[in-house]
């Protein structure tokens, strides 16, 4: 048996095809599994060997990986939901309606989309609080809890303009609500303090720069979406890049 | 490239070798296994509990009541009891700051790494205390408010009015002018500002609150100022007495009905 799959694998790996793609053998020697994390760029953003400390799921549970795995997850399904979604006033509704009744695997998409993103709000949240509780925020990793809580102000806002994108009455009112707290921004907004004293009205404050006009309308919908599906990713996920290479920098914070 | 060469390397990296472990496959089958488990429980979420889709967007019929996705429900409470500027903007704009100075603002050497709550007392509680208000004031938003934002326990009937017990809510400053007898004449214009001598008398208390909060510390836990520092006790106190001023603000609503604690001409608190 055993002389069987060891000449199934060498069928496998000792090819030209197979070490053009992977530089390495199966890694079931120290020597492999540590080429394993060399060589491919994604595990790459682990290191060799990490203290067993951070190892024990009892000390992160898993959190932090989860919340980017949610976010991978995200990715996935919304660029599913993004060929069939319109961002029309007078479509978008109708395109949801879609996904869930002639679209295959359409319901399954958007609800996985749906569930995901609860998930990686309370879980962004869970991983700050184990952050604290092990005090994990302190010298040297300052910066790092810094860029955390911009990736969490993220998270929520990117779930925010995703909220609205279905065009139903939650999300128009859901959103209403959210932008009439802007008006009320002191300074920048008409009905903040200080707002009209320095000119601001309904048709130049942060809400019009929110909402592209006075109303949530098509121009709403439109930055909305441009946010949701592209801007804030695209930062997210910059930021996500300097918060692991901070991790990977700094060391792991879990006990020896 | 050498492989020994590289394995020693990065075990130098790591500061002591015989601590570490292989991350394949150690960590790596920790992250494949939470990935499956997470991929299952969504899709079992998916396949039970479908995402809502109600009629389509109309401006011209409010839904009662309107409420804001679940994670921003507790500011949407705190709408009862603070105006709009405060809790949509100051209040969260509040909490992002405090967490951002958090690794700042503590110099407690202790506890990095692994979970204490004997060394890092007062860190723990503060920020347990915010995260309870959090959570708290979320689920009452989701659960417990229904139509006209009134308060429904899960065994009304979300389908009928409350009826409204007219509390009559009154600024503080109203309180104190009609216990004392003052007099509701202006005592000076400042521009738009005419304050009586009980609007000045709220003002102080509201100074007041800041200023017995931040010397009480000062005066009896010298260790703990002397251990922040001149710059991070200011931060510290400001917002952490910011963050007692939530709760005792609902609390004064209440119980007291107080409606404002003070009112200028541009905002009230
Ligand atoms: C999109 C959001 C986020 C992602 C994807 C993310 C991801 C991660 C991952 C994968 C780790 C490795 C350890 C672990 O899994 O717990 C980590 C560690 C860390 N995270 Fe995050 N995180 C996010 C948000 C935050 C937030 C909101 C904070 C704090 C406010 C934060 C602060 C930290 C710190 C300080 C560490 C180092 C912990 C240590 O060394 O023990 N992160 N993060």
């Amino acid at each position: 048996m055993k002389e069987i799959i060891a000449k199934i694998v060498k069928l496998i790996t000792d090819n030209q095809v197979y070490r053009s793609v992977f530089r390495h053998g199966f890694p079931t020697t120290d020597a492999n599994r540590a080429l394993v994390m060399f060589s491919n760029v994604i595990l790459h953003l682990h290191p060799v060997r990490v203290r067993r400390g951070a190892l024990k799921i009892r000390f992160t549970w898993c959190l932090g990986g989860l919340t980017f795995f949610f976010f991978i997850m995200l990715a996935i399904t919304g660029v599913f939901l993004m060929f069939y979604y319109v961002p029309d006033t007078r479509r978008a509704y109708n395109d949801i309606k879609d996904l869930g009744t002639v679209i295959y695997f359409g319901s399954l998409f958007r609800n996985m989309h749906r569930w995901a993103a609860h998930a990686m709000v309370l879980s962004v949240w869970m991983h700050m609080t184990r952050v604290f509780l092990t005090g994990s925020y302190k010298p040297p990793r300052e910066f790092n809890w810094v860029v955390g809580v911009l990736l969490l102000v993220l998270t929520l806002v990117l779930s925010w303009t995703g909220y609205l994108l279905p065009w139903d009455q939650l999300a128009l009112w859901a959103v209403t609500v959210g932008s009439k707290m802007a008006e009320a921004t002191p300074l920048l907004g008409n009905a903040g303090p200080f707002g009209q004293e320095i000119g601001m009205t309904p048709a130049n404050d942060v809400r019009f720069v929110l909402l592209g006009g006075t109303v949530v309308g098509q121009s709403a919908l439109l930055r909305f979406y441009v946010l949701h599906c592209l801007g804030l990713p695209l930062v997210s996920a910059v930021l996500m890049a300097v918060h692991f290479w901070r991790i990977r920098k700094d060391g792991f914070s879990g006990p020896l | 490239m050498e492989i020994s060469a590289l394995i020693k390397k990065t075990a130098a990296e790591t500061r002591s070798p015989e601590d570490t472990a292989l991350v394949w496959p150690n960590l790596v089958y920790i992250e494949l296994i939470s990935i499956l488990l997470a991929t299952a429980v969504l899709l079992f979420l998916s396949l039970v509990s479908p995402a809502p889709l109600e009629e389509l967007a109309s401006a011209d019929t409010t839904p009662n009541p309107t409420k804001a996705p679940w994670y921003f429900l507790g500011l949407q409470e705190l709408l009862v009891y603070f105006d709009p500027w405060l809790a949509g903007v100051v209040l969260p704009s509040m909490i992002i700051v405090g967490l951002i100075v958090i690794p700042y603002v503590d110099p407690n050497p202790n506890g990095k790494g692994y979970y204490t709550f004997s060394e890092r007392k007062f860190s723990v509680l503060g920020f347990t205390f915010g995260l309870a208000l959090w959570y708290i004031l979320i689920v009452i938003g989701v659960w417990f408010r229904g139509l006209d934002w009134s308060w429904y326990w899960p065994w009304s009937d979300s389908s009928i009015h409350m009826s409204v017990t007219a509390v009559k809510l009154v600024d503080l400053e109203l309180i104190i002018q009609n216990m004392f007898g003052l007099s509701a004449d202006p005592v000076m214009t400042l521009g738009r500002y005419a304050p009586t001598v009980s609007n000045i008398i709220t003002v102080l208390l509201f100074l007041g609150y800041y200023a017995v909060g931040f010397t009480i510390p000062f005066l009896l836990l010298r260790n703990f100022f002397n251990q922040l520092g001149m710059i991070r006790y200011n931060l510290v106190m400001f917002f952490f007495l910011s963050m007692c001023g939530v709760p005792l603000k609902m609390f004064l609503r209440l119980i007291f009905n107080i409606k404002y604690l003070l009112v200028t001409p541009w905002f009230k608190i």
